[in-house]
């Protein structure tokens, strides 16, 4: 589905992310782990196209995306997430998920001034599509509550369902278990498991190794902006060059 | 030939004026990134400062020069401290918002006090000098060489003097600059209070062969906007260059194409570089 | 207490409001406090047109007033000197600021943000040079007189001021109207997730520049139409009516109003217009009461009046939810001013 080819991004003189190849097939759970600063969230931003490549190719689906504006990218089928979610504060749970159909929608400021039936009937479809979205991470019975007053882990969920209700085929979810507690972890990985088995693809960046390893399908490693393994997860926990990046950095390993 | 040369020399002045305000402006909009849209109205203040000290209280020309330095130095970090100071963590429309505030009051208090006419500052130079054809008043010539030499000393200043350096190094790395200890209060005090100075510096020679009025300082500090955009932000050279670019742009534009349109000739620049590369012409970094 | 605030955010209160404005003239002193008001509804419009670009993208459009400008321009040059009737050039003057606004756009939105504010005051500037010194097209700085008022078809005599009023009055709720159908539809959401961030918008589908022009053009639109029916009202113009001091007032009462609320740009508007007209003798100096006010609103308040009010109102709402055990609180998020809206 997702195949990356020789993909470099340079900063000056800094590579980023150095020849980085990899595919990504359909359906499954593709983590990408590494130590800081392994060029994890810029591999992320030049998939979903938030900044050019320097060299290499990206292909999704067959079509060659690469350097493609984000949001064309978002409507040809990727979704993804932020490490902080950004979600309107003073609104309810319900309403920030209502434009995340929007991309799928045809309505124009026209259609607003002269209240056309399109943008009424869209509007609706919107609104279900985030019900529908609300209900699949759980969160229904908190719709009407205004995000200033959630948990860090419905958040989360919240940021999911954002991404979920673009209708996307494959999600990038931006170390998505940040600043939550394990039982919360926990739940988190179960989401994740009901979107690929609803057909989603699903391709994270995590630190937290338990979760992990049980959800992973397939694992690549980054360090220092190179890939150095890629496995399942059994293959990965075992690799000693992996371990080996992880010892000679700081990375804390969560047992 | 001489006419060109002429203007060439009218471009000069103009433009040490131009970088001398602008100046002031690229060290505060380069260090702290406020576009401190109140820097005109410091300008102005500088010029019926001076005006102040040279006709009411009937003081020598160089004094009322310094005199209005200091005050708007002094004015100058008054806004840093009780404005932009407070806002630093806003988001950036507040600093605009505020800065816009800081600059109508200005200008209602200078009105009150002094009236919306015209006021002609007098100078001691009146004298015109001579070079084989071309005639250059003193005083433009005193804009030039005062213009110069005051950027020069900040030069030295900057590179020479321990506080100049620590304002170097806030331009050039401010995440470093607060790991080695570097006081970002002071550094932030210094800035405005320099580039308040520089204002009131370029306002007092500039005077003589101008008007001075309530709104004087508007179109300065656009033109000044559009220099630091030109010259690139926190760039002394920059500013400096930039200055006379605008000066000569000026001065033959307005001799040689129309005198009526000349002050559009900034901002047509501005319009023409900014719609082709909208970082502006010199931006090394990532801001 | 609460009860009187659920009041102020209902729709109840904007029936009040539009009674007590249609039935001023009926109890207003003067005629001159019409005229005031009138013209005030004016000014709220072109603020609503600044609240669109400002509330919804966060950019600061400096040449707001000189659109303004343009609009009253465009009427009066085609209404004194080309013969126009008012209303075709009325649509003339939206049409024009809506192409020059899209001009402007297409290259300030892609500046960053002081780079944006500088153009735009850079823009603002060159509309006033032009109109005061292009005299063959403008009548440069001497202005322009004796343009046409809007036709009453016989009906109605516009060219008195309890007419007019209720003619601005109508034109300000349809302005009203409409921000507030735009700000609940698809558009002003996505205008509103532009806010929030660039990058999660585009990472939810919105095309960046396509929807920020759509918002400046919008905005310049209701400036030029509020340019334009200035001119139709006060049936004369000048090159001062583009100086820059118009811009800052808009922000002035946008800012004082709330960012990015919907009755905001109203409650600022009427709040300083009367404000000023009670220190009538000040009236030149205003801005020596206003300017530090500007700059402690800007430190202290930033939401403006009716910003702050929605934002302690959701707060004391939220604070009746009862928090969930053993969760990671998120806790107090510190909410700037561009997060404020108007839920009602």
């Amino acid at each position: 589905m997702l195949k990356i080819n020789n993909l470099t991004k340079r900063f000056g003189g800094l590579a980023a992310v150095n020849d980085v190849s990899v595919e990504v097939a359909a359906g499954q759970i593709n983590a990408i782990i590494g130590p800081n600063g392994a060029g994890k969230t810029t591999f992320f931003n030049l998939v979903a196209g938030a900044m050019p490549p320097t060299s290499g190719s990206i292909e999704f689906n067959g079509m060659d995306v690469t350097g493609m504006a984000p949001d064309r990218i978002a409507r040809l089928g990727i979704a993804r997430t932020f490490q902080t979610t950004k979600l309107f504060e003073q609104s309810t749970v319900l309403d920030n998920l209502i434009v995340g159909h929007r991309l799928r929608t045809q309505a124009r400021l026209w259609d607003v001034i002269i209240n056309a039936k399109r943008l009424r009937d869209e509007e609706k479809k919107c609104r279900a599509k985030a019900a529908e979205v609300l209900d699949f991470v759980g969160l229904s019975h908190i719709g009407h509550r205004y995000i200033a007053d959630t948990t860090q882990e419905e958040r989360k969920r919240v940021a999911f369902a954002l991404a979920m209700a673009t209708d996307p085929e494959l999600v990038l979810l931006d170390e998505p278990a940040g600043g939550i507690n394990p039982e919360e972890t926990e739940n988190l990985a179960a989401l994740i498991r009901k979107m690929v088995d609803h057909g989603i693809t699903v391709c994270l960046i995590e630190h937290k190794m338990d979760m992990i390893m049980s959800l992973a399908d397939k694992i690549m490693v980054l360090d220092h902006g190179e890939k150095i393994a890629e496995g399942t997860p059994e293959q990965i926990k075992t690799n000693p060059v992996v371990i080996e990046a992880y010892l000679g950095s700081e990375e804390d390993v969560e047992a | 030939m001489d006419a060109f040369l002429q203007q060439a020399l009218n471009g000069l002045t103009l433009g040490s004026i131009y970088g001398l305000v602008a100046l002031g402006l690229t060290l505060v909009y380069g260090i702290l990134h406020v576009p401190n849209f109140a820097h005109g109205a410091l300008y102005m203040v500088g010029a019926y400062i001076s005006y102040y000290i040279m006709v009411d209280l009937g003081l020598n020309y160089w004094i009322a020069m310094l005199g209005a330095g200091l005050f708007v130095a002094v004015l100058s970090v008054l806004c840093e401290r009780l404005v932009f100071h407070p806002l630093r963590h806003a988001p950036p429309i507040h600093d605009k918002i505020a800065a816009i505030g800081i600059l109508l009051f200005l200008e209602a208090v200078v009105q009150m006090h002094w009236g919306s006419d015209f006021r002609r500052m007098p100078t001691p130079y009146t004298g015109i000098l001579e070079f084989g054809g071309l005639v250059l008043p003193a005083q433009r010539l005193l804009i030039i060489v005062g213009a110069f030499s005051i950027m020069g000393a900040l030069h030295l200043y900057l590179k020479k003097t321990m506080t100049g350096s620590t304002i170097i190094a806030m331009a050039q790395n401010r995440e470093g600059a607060f790991l080695v200890g570097i006081d970002a209060n002071r550094v932030a005090m210094m800035t405005f209070a320099i580039a308040g100075f520089l204002a009131a510096v370029g306002a007092s020679l500039f005077a003589p062969i101008n008007l001075g009025y309530p709104a004087m300082g508007h179109l300065v500090i656009m033109k000044a906007f559009v220099i630091i955009i030109l010259g690139g932000m926190g760039s002394i050279p920059g500013a400096i260059v930039g200055g006379l670019i605008i000066g000569f742009a000026e001065a033959l534009g307005g001799y040689y194409v129309s005198s009526t349109y000349k002050d559009l000739i900034a901002f047509v620049l501005l319009v023409v570089i900014l719609s082709i590369k909208p970082t502006g012409l010199f931006t090394k970094g990532v801001r | 207490m609460d009860r009187i605030a659920n009041f102020f955010a209902s729709p109840a209160m904007k029936v009040v409001l539009l009674a007590f404005a249609l039935i001023f003239p009926l109890i207003a002193g003067s005629e001159y406090q019409i005229y005031v008001m009138a013209l005030a509804f004016i000014w709220a419009i072109a603020v609503y047109g600044l609240n669109i670009i400002t509330g919804f993208c966060g950019q600061l459009n400096l040449a707001h007033g000189g659109f303004f400008a343009i609009g009253a321009y465009v009427v009066a040059i085609l209404t004194v000197d080309h013969g126009w009737a008012f209303w075709p050039a009325f649509v003339a003057s939206g049409v024009f600021s809506a192409v020059f606004g899209f001009l402007v756009g297409i290259v300030s939105l892609r500046l960053k943000e002081h780079y944006c504010a500088i153009f735009t005051l850079c823009v603002g500037f060159i509309i006033y040079l032009l109109l005061d010194k292009w005299e063959a097209l403008t009548h440069g700085s001497l202005g322009i007189i004796n343009i046409a008022p809007p036709e009453g078809f016989g009906l109605i005599d516009f060219t008195r001021t309890i007419p007019f009023y209720y003619l601005v009055l109508f034109f300000l709720v349809l302005a009203i109207v409409l921000v507030s159908r735009i700000s609940s539809s698809l558009v002003g959401r996505t205008f509103l997730a532009i806010r929030i961030s660039d990058d999660l918008a585009q990472s939810l589908g919105i095309n960046l520049m396509r929807n920020k022009v759509l918002a400046f053009v919008l905005s310049t639109v209701y400036a030029g139409l509020a340019g334009g029916l200035y001119a139709g009202v006060v049936r004369f113009i000048g090159p001062a009516e583009a100086e820059v001091v118009h811009t800052f007032d808009i922000i002035t009462y946008l800012l004082v109003g709330g960012i990015g609320t919907l009755m905001g740009p109203l409650v600022g508007t009427m709040a300083i217009t009367w404000l000023t007209q009670a220190v009538q003798s000040f009236e030149e100096y205003r801005m020596i009461v206003f300017g530090p006010m500007l700059v402690l609103l800007v430190i202290f308040m930033p939401k403006g009046v009716v910003g702050t009010f929605l934002t302690w109102r959701g707060r004391r709402l939220a604070s009746k939810a009862p928090a969930k055990e053993g969760q990671t609180r998120v806790g107090d998020s510190a909410t700037s001013s561009k997060e404020a809206s108007d839920n009602a």
